[in-house]
């Protein structure tokens, strides 16, 4: 470390005003600041904050978390390959397998990403935003395995300037720039998206699978109305069952959820408030369910296990840049989040999966519930001061 | 259509009338197109769903409301206040602007949507086979006003002037 650290030293005054790669700096000092917290950004005195974490360390936390969940992705990949193929495999070829498959995913997501980034803070001269440690890392995760590369690189640059970078970059985005890269793929290319080929590695091409194997997720199935093919709900909760890559294992997130909520990162209003709006929604169109739309009856806790319901409340929704920032408006639109999910979910037969609507539309309403919120506390206190 | 009509215009006065303190003078006209859009958009979505015959025949004339709301912002903006002469310059400048905006949006959302422009196939049939697909979302409306966003962040680097200071 200390040669790393040295060496850093020694490239460092070619950087600087002057410096014969001057216009490199904001680069250089992006990959210093990963690698080494700066002592002293913050002046001795005065009021700031001197906690040893910024975004760098916050960000990694995120991707930390997420690793539980990218493990089992990779494994179920693997898995589900060989159950499609009829074979049997052991436990290291299978996830080998499944690796094989998702590290050309994780590599294109980053290098797309940073690489849009790269050019923008080179025009800008800013600083580097280090925002995309967390997209890039879920991008792959909720996207199916055969999706091809070059899409998952378009959608990822489309995503970072029109979500990001035109509204100033990591801190001003409006919506979430993983599921917006998401919904791109989804609305451009909903071929390679949905249905019941993509989910598993090789099924497109159609070679030696097994009769009666079917790809369908979980979710196209009940959409679909066939909610007695379900799986069981031990495999739901452990994630045996084909979907994006890190969404399918409720307990691998929930491993997830417990580093972010552990370490303070992730907010545990709106998890709470994503899952409550969930289930109230379940409910009620359990009370409500017809003999027409067997879908309706699906009981409310195998609703937050299907599908990214799971994921998306964990990972996507408490994003702080893009969630409700006041404390009330965190419970508003995480239960609106939960709520809208499965309502769109269940009602609407073109999208079998919601999570990814709700979050995006409850990203763009976040600021006006933060403005009703901060609205109605300035009248409370207003009419306290009066009284 | 005279319920419609009705409909919009009623609800159309009443959301102008409660904005009608916060909107800044100079976009009202804007302002007021998108409301009257949003309602008449509102209209013609319950026609096609309970109506589906009456709305076949109606919905061109749904459509211009937007389309007349335009020609009237520019007669508002500009002729009131002007000679015939500057006027017609304006109206053909502005017709143009129009003209090749559209123009520009069908390209790019054709080219990429597609795979044609002018209905000719412009991507090569070996693209395809390399596993190349048309983008879906270029067919979709929002798409159009993304690619207008683009034209616009494109103009406004170009010539800075017309960036307003804070």
């Amino acid at each position: 470390m200390k040669a790393l650290r040295n060496y850093i030293d020694k490239i460092k005054p070619n950087f600087e005003k002057g410096g014969k790669l001057e216009k490199w700096l904001p680069i250089f000092e992006s990959f210093e600041t990963f690698l080494y917290v700066l002592g002293d950004t913050a002046p001795k005195k005065g009021a700031h904050i001197r906690d040893a974490v910024d975004l760098k360390r916050v960000m990694s936390v995120v991707v930390i978390s997420l690793i539980p969940a990218l493990l089992f992705g990779m494994w179920n990949v693997g898995a589900l390959h060989y159950a499609s193929i009829g074979e049997n495999a052991d436990f290291w070829t299978t996830f080998g397998f499944g690796f094989i498959k998702v590290l050309p995913l994780i590599l294109v997501s980053y290098i797309a990403g940073l690489g849009t980034e790269f050019v923008f803070v080179y025009i800008k001269g800013h600083e580097i935003e280090e925002g995309f440690l967390v997209s890039g890392m879920l991008i792959p995760l909720i996207v199916p395995v055969d999706v091809p590369l070059w899409m998952v690189a378009v959608a990822t640059i489309f995503a970072v300037i029109f979500g990001k970078e035109v509204f100033g970059g990591t801190g001003m985005n409006v919506v979430n720039p993983a599921l917006l890269t998401r919904a791109f793929l989804f609305f451009a290319y909903p071929a390679f998206m949905s249905g019941d080929k993509v989910w598993i590695a090789g099924l497109g091409e159609g070679n030696g699978i097994v009769d009666g194997f079917s790809g369908a997720t979980p979710l196209a199935n009940a959409a679909a109305g066939l909610t007695d093919k379900l799986p069981s709900i031990y495999d739901m909760f452990m994630g045996f069952i084909p979907g994006s890559i890190g969404e399918t294992s409720f307990l691998a997130i929930m491993i997830g959820a417990i580093i972010l909520l552990y370490t303070g990162v992730g907010s545990w209003k709106i998890m709470l408030s994503v899952f409550l709006g969930g289930i109230t929604m379940g409910l009620l169109l359990n009370i409500f369910a017809t003999d027409t739309n067997p879908y309706m009856a699906l009981p409310w806790y195998e609703h937050l296990m299907l599908g990214g319901f799971a994921f998306g409340a964990v990972f996507m929704a408490t994003d702080p840049v893009t969630a409700a920032q006041t404390e009330r408006g965190k419970w508003i639109y995480g239960f609106l989040i939960g709520f809208i999910a499965i309502l769109v979910r269940v009602l609407n037969p073109a999208y079998p999966e919601g999570v990814m609507m709700a979050i995006l539309l409850m990203n763009v309403f976040a600021p006006l519930i933060d403005h009703y919120v901060v609205q109605a506390n300035i009248k409370k206190r207003l009419k306290r001061a009066q009284a | 259509m005279s319920l419609s009509v009705l409909f919009v215009l009623a609800f159309a006065n009443v959301i102008i009338s409660l904005l009608r303190n916060t909107i800044p003078s100079r976009i009202r006209i804007i302002v007021q197109l998108v409301v009257i859009a949003a309602l008449v958009i509102l209209v013609d979505q319950v026609l096609k769903a309970f109506a589906y015959d009456v709305s076949k025949q109606l919905s061109v004339f749904v459509g211009l409301i937007i389309t007349n709301c335009i020609i009237m912002g520019r007669l508002e903006a500009f002729a009131l206040g002007n000679k015939p002469w500057p006027s017609f310059l304006d109206g053909i400048g502005n017709g143009a602007g129009y003209a090749i905006i559209l123009i520009i949006v069908a390209f790019f959302r054709e080219l990429f949507g597609s795979g044609t422009v002018w209905g000719i196939e412009i991507v090569p049939k070996g693209f395809y086979d390399f596993g190349y697909v048309n983008n879906g979302l270029m067919i979709l409306p929002p798409m159009a006003l993304i690619v207008v966003a683009v034209i616009i962040w494109v103009q406004r680097s170009r010539t800075t002037e017309l960036i307003e200071s804070k």
